[in-house]
This record gives structure tokens, sequence and C-alpha cells, in this order.
């Protein structure tokens, strides 16, 4: 085996050293170094004085409400993307390209616009808000208007990892499953279903990470009361705006070491997925 | 993206029944339609609420004028300095085979998975009181927190991926055999970047830069934390919506959201149009962010 024990294979292509420099430098100053800078801070305070900021009432309160919303938003999204993906690959309807180009949207809207828009509708006197105020129900300023930001925020990332797997999912297999004797309804279920799942968990697992971190689409409708629609990370802004570095730099870490157990899961299903089926989103 | 024949009207052990077809239409597009195009149609409807003079004059406030500025000079030093980076990591990548490749790409892609907050956090703590770093700059006069130097620093941070991401995928896809040839016929190294491999991969990047810029002049959680908001010098174009939201300006509030409304909407056409007519030389064609 050539370049054994290199750390490089041996390659015509010049500029290796400069670009590989030039990315690890790069990833280095503006990545790694801040991102160090905060996890020792967050160690400044010692074992006991990391735990007892990580471990505050308030702190827990918010970091619930967040993981919380989180959940139902990507339950939600999981739902809705995996029919919004079957409809727009698989059926032809007056509009589809525009309805598909439209998915992006929330990858493409600024956060801050989108949170001041769902408020506008979601208000007890907004577009939405005034219809369903008389039943008693509050949209706005609750976590269910926290919900709903990031039901927004993460629709696309479910529809965009669960179609192109659709879209290469040969029809032979659910002909042969017909064939077979099997209902439609058996062959979506037991054949096409399975196949799929690895991408609906991959989609899940994107869609609930980034509304974790959410922030700009969510505080304006939120409400952001201590105790019951606070989320984490607007927490750790009310810290800095107290010059309470550490306590911020407590919660973030937290939510660090979350998001990148959350980055490893995701990174164990797509490993499981090409294995299982020959494929990684 | 290949073009299906319309399914066939009559009942197909493939297929569903007619009108099951046109219930999951339907309940798709209600979903779209309430989730994704009300948002948008509020940000306008609420901007020009008080008819289109109200409108125009808002625009032209100093304050909207000065964001809209700073927004623009944040994406223009920002969006460049990830491009140079994507190319360099995107030619190491794919042109190389080493030891840790893998765990690179993972790191790349790293700032996604950072909440935006927390992304401008780490630059508070680098550069803030209590850190080395900042009284030590300070004493030179140069200021990083609370001045235009964090806000960019902070947008760099959270786009750092998007160009990357886009032609690492393209680059490995088209290998390294055209570059060889160049080469080999006696080009030198950048010869060979520029009139091999950089029209090889032109759309890819275009395509990449228009949703790093999308996302740099929207950016909202890492900009308000590094910014400290002070009006007519460190707000952007989302900082300054929040500031005019806040004190019950909405009709410049709205205003402004409505030109990062625009820019996203010009953003999916463009993205559409690329995928649409050059999606073989994309690799992110049917893919999402």
């Amino acid at each position: 085996m050539k370049g054994f024990g290199r750390f490089r294979q041996p390659s015509v292509i010049p500029g290796f050293g400069l670009t590989l420099g030039f990315t690890i430098t790069y990833f280095s100053l503006i990545i790694l170094v801040p991102i160090t800078a905060l996890v020792l801070r967050s160690t400044g305070l010692g074992w006991n004085g990391f735990w007892a900021a990580a471990l505050d009432p308030r702190v827990l309160a918010s970091l619930r409400t967040s993981f919380l919303t989180a959940l139902i938003a990507a339950g939600i999204n999981v739902v809705f993307g995996t029919l919004i993906a079957w409809v727009l690959v698989r059926y032809r309807f007056p509009g589809r390209r525009i309805f598909d180009a439209m998915v992006d949207l929330p990858f493409a809207l600024p956060t801050a616009v989108a949170g001041i828009a769902l408020t506008a509708i979601y208000a007890p006197n907004g577009f939405v808000g005034q219809w369903v105020a008389p039943l008693g129900l509050r949209i706005a300023y609750t976590p269910i208007g926290i919900t709903i930001a990031m039901i927004f925020i993460g629709l696309p990332f479910v529809v965009r990892t669960i179609q192109p797997i659709l879209e290469e999912a040969s029809k032979e297999v659910e002909e042969a499953s017909a064939t077979l004797g099997a209902s439609r309804l058996q062959t979506i279920s037991r054949v096409l279903l399975p196949s799929l799942t690895p991408a609906i968990l991959t989609g899940f697992a994107l869609a609930f990470a980034r509304a974790v971190g959410e922030y700009g689409s969510v505080i304006f409708i939120a409400g952001n009361i201590p105790f019951v629609s606070e989320i984490a990370p607007l927490l750790i802004v009310i810290r800095l705006e107290e010059f309470n570095y550490a306590g911020a730099a407590v919660i973030a870490t937290v939510m660090l070491a979350i998001s990148f157990l959350m980055l490893f899961v995701i990174n164990l299903i797509q490993a499981w997925s090409r294995r299982r089926y020959g494929y990684g989103s | 993206m290949a073009a299906r024949p319309h399914a066939p009207r009559r009942a197909s052990p493939t297929n569903e029944p007619l009108w099951v077809r046109w219930a999951l239409i339907l309940a798709g597009l209600v979903f779209m339609a309430l989730f994704l195009v009300l948002p948008l149609l509020a940000v306008f409807s609420e901007a020009l609420r008080q008819g289109i003079g109200a409108y125009v004059q808002s625009l032209q406030s100093p304050d909207a004028l000065s964001a809209i500025r700073l927004t623009l000079l944040v994406a223009a030093i920002a969006v460049p300095l990830n491009v140079v980076f994507g190319i360099a990591a995107s030619w190491a990548i794919a042109k190389f085979e080493f030891k840790g490749k893998a765990f690179l790409i993972t790191l790349i892609d790293l700032p996604f998975s950072v909440s935006p907050v927390i992304s401008g956090l780490v630059y508070v703590l680098l550069f803030g009181t209590g850190s080395v770093l900042g009284p030590w700059l300070k004493s030179y006069g140069i200021e990083i927190l609370f001045a235009v130097p964090g806000i960019v620093l902070a947008t760099i941070f959270v786009t750092f991926p998007f160009v990357a991401r886009e032609l690492i995928p393209l680059m490995q896809d088209q290998g390294t055999g055209d570059e060889e040839a160049a080469l080999s016929l006696g080009a030198s190294g950048w010869q060979t970047f520029w009139r091999v491999t950089l029209p090889n991969i032109k759309w890819g990047l275009l395509y990449g830069v228009l949703l790093c810029n999308a996302r740099a002049m929207g950016e909202f959680g890492a900009v308000a934390v590094v910014s400290g908001k002070i009006r007519g010098q460190t707000t952007t174009m989302p900082l300054q919506v929040e500031m005019f939201y806040n004190e019950y300006q909405g009709t410049a509030a709205f205003a402004l959201a409505s030109l990062l409304a625009l820019l996203a909407l010009v953003t999916l056409v463009l993205k559409s149009a690329l995928e649409w007519r050059f999606g073989d030389e994309l690799a992110a064609t049917g893919r999402g962010h």
C-alpha cells in the first residue's frame, strides 16, 4: 500500500501545504480559539461553581423549555416534512416548483424578520391570533408560540433530507411489493418507510438541533417570561447583560456539549444508514 | 431532477387513489401556506399598512440607512474571506488523501450546530472585559467588541461552512484528472487553478456565495451579542429591525424587514435558477442548506 504510514499520499498536484495550512489556521483563529476561550471561562468557576451555575433553577427551566419545545417542533416537522417531501417528489400539481423553492425560505429569511412576522400573525390581534383568542387560546407569548417559530425554522431540514432519498428510491421495489400481493398501505409502511427511516431520523436530529439553539425567530414571539417561556439562548444573553460572563459561559458549555452529542448521533445514524441502505444524506 | 410523466388517472398498484393524492397535496400545501407563505405576506402587509409614502419615508431615516450601509459592509468583508477559505479547504480536502480528513470535514460543519448566541458569546469572552486579549488590543486603540470588527468576526463564524460544504463534495466528485492533465501539459499550479479548476466549480461557488451572503446579511443572534447595539454605529439591518420593533415603530421595523425579505426572495429565485439550469454542476442539488 503506497503511502502507508505517511500523513498524506503522494500526488502531483501542488498546493497541499498552502491550502491545508490556511484552512487549519483560519479554522483555529475563527472557531477553535474562541470556543476554547468559552470552555476555559466556564471551568474558571471550578467544579462546584460550574454545577451550581448549571443547576440553577432558572437555567434548568430555560433548558427544559428549549428542549421540550424543540422536541415537539421537530416531531411536527417530521410528520409534515415527510408529507411535503412525498407530495413534492411523487405528485405533479400546478405551482409545484414554486412550493419546492419555498421550502428553503426559512434558510434564506433572516430570523429576526421571521420572528416579528410570526408575532404579527399570532399576536392576540393578529391575522390568526384574533380567531383563536376568543377560544381562550393564546399562541404568541407562550410556549406554543416558541414551538411555532421552531417549526418554521426546522421544516426545510426535514424536507431536504428526505427529498433526495425519495427521488432515488426505485419504483421497481414498490412494484415488486405490489406484485407479491401487498396493499398500497402495506407497501408504504413495510417497504418504503423503513428505507426512509435514516433520512427521517437525520432530518429530525437536524431540525431539533437547530431549534434548540434558535434565538432570533423565537424571542419576539416567546414572551420571555422566566420559568415559563424563556429559552436557554435568551438566558445566555441576559447573563451577559448582567455582566455575569461565567454564568453565560456555563449555559453555553452545557448547550455546546449537548449539540456535540447531537452531531455525534447524526453521524452515527448516517454511518448506520450507509451500511444498511447504501446511502448517507 | 428527471421529469416524471404525469401519474395515470386510473387506479394502479403503485399509486394512491386520486382522492388520497389530492388530500395529501392539500395537507402539504396548507401547512406550507400557514408556516411559510403567511409570514412572508405578513412582512409586506405590515410594512405597507400606513401606505407607500410612510414605507418609503421610513426607509430613508438615518438609522435605517446606516444599518443598510453596515450590513453591506459586513457582508462585503465576511463573504470574500469565507470564499477564500472555502476554496482552500475544498482544494486540500478534495484533491489530496491525508489522515484525519473525515474529521476535518466534520469540524468545518461545526458552526452549524452551535447556537448563534454562542457564536457571538465566544468572541465576548475572548475580547471582553476580564479577557487577556481585549484590554491588550484596547491599549493599542483597537476595539473589537461593540464595534464593526466584532460584528464581522461573529458573521464569519456563522457563515463559515457555507462555501466549503458546497465545494467539497463537488470537487470530490470531479476528481483530480483535469488538474493532472493541465499540470502534465506544463501549466503551473496557479494556472491550473484559474484556468481549469475555477471554471469547473464556478456555479457551485456561486451557489455557496449566495447562501453565505444571505446568512451574512441576515444574521441576528450572533451579531446581537457582540454589537452592543449602538444606534447608527453598530446596528446591522436585523438589529435595527429589532430596535424599531421594540420601540413600537411597526412600520419602520417591517419596512426594513421587507428589504431583508426581498433579499431572501431574490436568493431563493437565483438559487432555484442555478439548480434548474446548472443542476449537474452543483453538489447541493436537492439538498438542504
